[in-house]
């Protein structure tokens, strides 16, 4: 089903050229690259760091509690009086920072940028299918970033009831302050947000099927675009039920359903609810939020086959095993969920079917790992960037990976649930990957963007601390899980018996702060290349894809004339029989020369 | 005042760090540089990484050395717990060994092949007797661990009347546990949040018509008998919590509107644990941090710490609102005899009501 060449569209951009307003080029723009770099800005800078602070404030509560901190006073003004953080927000920052940081950085921001300026140029196309839709996604996107950050400044502060927001917690505003109108802004802002997505994963779905260039196949297509096309299709089935389930909530707390409610009696009185129950809320929520994960987590993975490759020079170790393991993890994805409830209440016999196909999901990504160490071997490694954190986001995706066959066992589940084991498990294997993931892109796509490099050293600087600090914040992490401290105590020092773990959270909380001010040089380099960095050239990694064909200064239908055809698969880097160690994918195939991948 | 000085300070403190970064930029305009990496970078990178195996390998070893001792990985209470170790000591093998191989792979491999320029890749797509090794040996060895894994997990949840076990009802509130005993009969009487009743004190919502409820008693501090089957039923009056009493290796959410159930058999007394030679090390250990701690205390003339004394511990580990972090309830594992001595001494529900 390879798509033809529109020309039509193609005359079209030269008319509307002319009548670009900086209003449409900058703000209401339905450019795919400007889209794209507008996501960068918000969903990954702006919400980034804001997630970031909080997890340092976090962090510097859990280390020095209860303790006047000037930085917390400063920050969070009433909420910490005489500096001291108050309990309620506490939860607040917990609640909000995992809110950011997974679905408004790591699924808006990560998809939102690079599915929306890789696709188009790396299927050869001139923009996405419908350019209007994707504008639309962006301003649902950002106003739903509005919203959430708006609860800060309510009255009782914002939800503070955990990012998965059970019920009868999230429900019932006596229960505690942030499940007041700080709630009921983090809910609307979801319920948009899950519109924006959505729209985004049908365009990119559509995208991908209809608009590929003449000779791009379905198995001619990058790692990257495979990986961008099944998330979205994963987050089409999967976010519909967050959305049910939010809309559900809305109702329990504003109209008097019961749909998770029951039985509740809470501050001298018996409330109506009768029937419901919040086991179905957590089925709802993980139906979403297991696949979650991997809409976290599969783009990350997608930029890392591709720069890897182009990085080793070598075509990816076995290109059809990514793509089937990748639909395997999306398959897989959604029948797991229950791994998040094994002591929910729910039947002992569904725990264990869900305990056998979690554990199968470490199949296709043990292959991914696998085929990502093999195609460092016997390579030609150009240490860009980008490559560094591809190669480290392989480093903590198998780390983190790993400590899932306990979590996902339910027998030993039962011991470390919420636990400080969760917490350093799914920051490393989601958290700390898919960021490595997008810095890998942006220094990879840097370039792309915004037609200049940025400075190799400071990205240098940046990797080294970063993954040292990732290792030293996450690793004696699972230490203290393992001694049984939970996760989400505002303090500790009510438990005596875990005492013997406070030196161990400072030292986390030290290699946490060093890593904050690590990325500051990201944000340097950022900030600095985009307007003095050096001039980029078209292809500066010497890539196969057709995003390197396009001229460096960004214009409106990506290609100047007709769009170019392809002729071999993404990964002809030294392939024998040519002079350069890399074959564009614009090269039509020599005579006798095989396609070698099968 | 002292908040706008704080912005102030941690402001110049990032535009300080901002302007070194620029500087040392800055430093580098002129060279050739085409931000590109060159044989030089792929080789400092490529050593790097080699250090960086070492890092993963060192904090490794730092961890075990210093917080193995932490981890609940012996020293379980109850009858199934050893059962649950021995299953994570498993796990952790695996995991080590999966682990430091193919971190050194990755990293090794990053540093043989860092490029020089001149020298060509291999070209290498595919091979589907590797693909086949790969995916195989993880299915076998996956395999082993969930048929492990099930046989464990149904022995801890198979519930079995047979054994006569005491029931016990564990009932979660904001933020305090309580837990109520069958009494004489060892059955529970029937209980819902609607029949609350303050004035009488019948917090719990017990029937108080139901015969099978007069003799229950409701307490604050979970005593059980050793060797004894225990099946606790949770109840939650508002919110969600979890009932986790991390040394029998037990955890079940209680749940508003329905009842949970989590069975298991203590098999060490409060007292007998207390000796055990790996205790009396924690205790020390944390005694030592709490008198360390103190002085600092009575310096800035605020009150000491306690000594600590072991107990067994039930926590709330489900979140649950601003005291979260403080719902524990003490647990005592003590001797058939004490066990009866103490239930006697409480008060049945019957005469507990104004």
């Amino acid at each position: 089903m390879s798509a033809t060449v529109d020309t039509h569209n193609h005359d079209d951009h030269d008319v509307h050229h002319h009548k670009e307003t900086f209003v449409t080029k900058y703000i209401f723009s339905q450019d795919h690259k400007m889209i794209a770099k507008q996501y960068l800005i918000t969903g990954v800078i702006v919400m980034g760091i804001i997630g970031i602070l909080m997890s340092l404030m976090i962090r510097m509560q859990i280390a020095w509690p209860e303790q006047p901190n000037a930085v917390f006073e400063a920050l969070l003004g009433k909420w910490a009086p005489e500096g001291v953080m108050d309990a309620d927000i506490y939860l607040a920052l917990v609640t909000i920072h995992g809110t950011l940081m997974v679905f408004f950085v790591l699924t808006a921001g990560l998809s939102g940028t690079f599915s929306n300026l890789l696709i188009p140029l790396q299927i050869g196309a001139r923009d996405m299918a419908s350019g209007f839709l994707n504008m639309v996604s962006y301003w649902l996107f950002f106003v739903s970033c509005v919203i959430m950050i708006l609860s800060f400044f309510v009255e009782m502060g914002p939800a503070a009831a955990g990012w998965t927001i059970y019920p009868p917690l999230s429900a019932l505003p006596m229960a505690q302050p942030g499940s007041g109108t700080g709630m009921t802004m983090w809910l609307v802002s979801m319920a948009i947000f899950i519109a924006s997505s959505l729209l985004g994963s049908l365009n990119y779905i559509v995208t991908v099927l209809n608009l590929r260039t003449k000779g791009m196949s379905m198995t001619r297509m990058p790692l990257t675009i495979w990986a961008f096309f099944i998330t979205a299709v994963i987050g089409v089935i999967s976010f519909p039920v967050l959305l049910s389930a939010a809309l559900l909530l809305i109702m329990d707390r504003s109209f008097g359903t019961s749909f998770f409610l029951s039985d509740i009696f809470i501050q001298g009185e018996v409330l109506h609810y009768q029937g419901g129950s919040p086991v179905l809320y957590e089925h709802l929520f993980w139906f979403l939020g297991h696949p979650e994960v991997y809409i976290v987590l599969l783009p990350a993975l997608g930029i890392t086959s591709e720069i890897i490759a182009t990085n080793s020079r070598k075509p990816i170790f076995g290109y059809r095993a990514m793509i089937l393991s990748i639909l395997a993890i999306a398959f897989l994805s959604t029948i797991v969920w229950g791994h998040h409830m094994f002591v929910s209440g729910m039947n002992p016999f569904l725990g264990s079917v869900f305990t056998f196909t979690t554990l199968l999901i470490a199949i296709p990504s043990a292959v991914k790992a696998f085929n990502y160490i093999t195609t460092l071997w016997k390579g030609n490694l150009q240490m860009n960037p980008a490559m560094l954190f591809s190669i480290g986001l392989v480093s903590t995706f198998i780390t983190g990976g790993l400590t899932g066959i306990i979590l996902g066992d339910s027998a030993l589940d039962i011991n470390v649930h919420d636990t400080y084991f969760v917490v350093a498990h799914f920051h490393l294997v989601m958290g700390i990957s898919a960021l490595y993931g997008v810095f890998a892109g942006v220094y990879h796509w840097f370039p792309k963007m915004f037609g200049r490099m940025m400075n190799k050293n400071l990205g240098y600087i940046h990797f080294w601390i970063t993954a040292i600090c990732a290792y030293g914040v996450f690793f004696p992490m699972h230490f203290i899980g393992m001694a049984g401290l939970p996760r989400r105590y505002y303090t500790n020092s009510n438990f005596p018996l875990f005492d013997d773990t406070a030196d161990t959270q400072i030292v986390i909380t030290v290699f946490a702060l060093i890593a904050g001010v690590a990325q500051i040089v990201f944000l340097y380099n950022f900030i600095s290349s985009i307007f003095y960095g050096k001039k980029a050239e078209q292809n500066p990694w010497r890539s196969t894809t057709l995003e390197w064909t396009t001229p460096v200064e960004h214009m409106h239908g990506n290609w100047p004339g007709e769009i170019p055809h392809v002729h071999r698969w993404p990964y002809d880097y030294s392939k024998p029989g040519h002079d350069e160690d890399f074959v564009p994918q614009t090269v039509p195939m020599k005579e006798g020369e095989e396609e070698l991948h099968h | 005042m002292t908040s706008l000085l704080t912005i102030i300070i941690v402001l110049f403190v990032a535009v300080a760090i901002w302007q070194l970064i620029k500087i040392f930029d800055l430093a580098q305009v002129g060279a050739s540089n085409t931000q590109v990496a060159n044989d030089k970078d792929n080789k400092m990178n490529g050593y790097l990484m080699m250090g960086f195996l070492a890092f993963i390998y060192i904090i490794t070893i730092l961890c075990f050395w210093y917080l193995g001792d932490l981890p609940l990985m012996s020293n379980s209470a109850s009858e199934h717990g050893p059962g649950i170790d021995s299953l994570m000591a498993i796990s952790m093998v695996v995991i080590f060994i999966v682990q430091t191989v193919t971190q050194f792979l990755l990293h090794y491999f990053a540093f043989k092949y860092k490029g020089e320029k001149g020298r060509k890749a291999l070209f290498y797509a595919d091979n589907n007797t590797l693909e086949a090794i790969w995916t195989g040996i993880p299915v076998i060895v996956l395999a082993g661990l969930i048929i492990y894994g099930l046989f464990t997990w149904n022995d801890i949840m198979n519930v079995d009347d047979q054994e006569d076990p005491l029931v016990v009802e564990l009932y979660a509130q904001q933020f305090n546990w309580k837990a109520r005993y069958g009494g004489e009969d060892n059955v529970l009487g029937k209980a819902n949040v609607r029949l609350i009743d303050l004035d009488r004190a019948n917090i719990l919502g017990v029937d108080e018509d139901d015969p099978n409820a007069q003799d229950d008693v409701i307490v604050t501090e979970l005593h059980l008998p050793v060797n004894r089957p225990v099946l606790f039923k949770m109840r939650s009056q508002d919110v969600l919590h979890s009932a986790y009493m991390p040394h029998f290796r037990a955890q079940m959410n209680c749940v508003p509107g329905m009842v949970t159930q989590f069975g298991f058999t203590p098999t060490v007394t409060t007292a007998d644990m207390r000796e055990t030679e790996d205790m009396k090390d924690k205790v020390l250990n944390i005694n030592k941090i709490r008198t360390e701690k103190s002085k600092e205390l009575t310096a800035n003339g605020e009150e000491a710490l306690d000594p600590y004394e072991f107990d067994y511990l039930l926590i709330c580990n489900k979140i649950c609102g601003k005291s979260h972090y403080n719902m524990q309830m003490k647990i005592v594992v003590e001797t058939e005899e004490e066990y009866n001595a103490w239930l006697a001494e409480q008060t049945t529900f019957a005469k507990s009501l104004n």
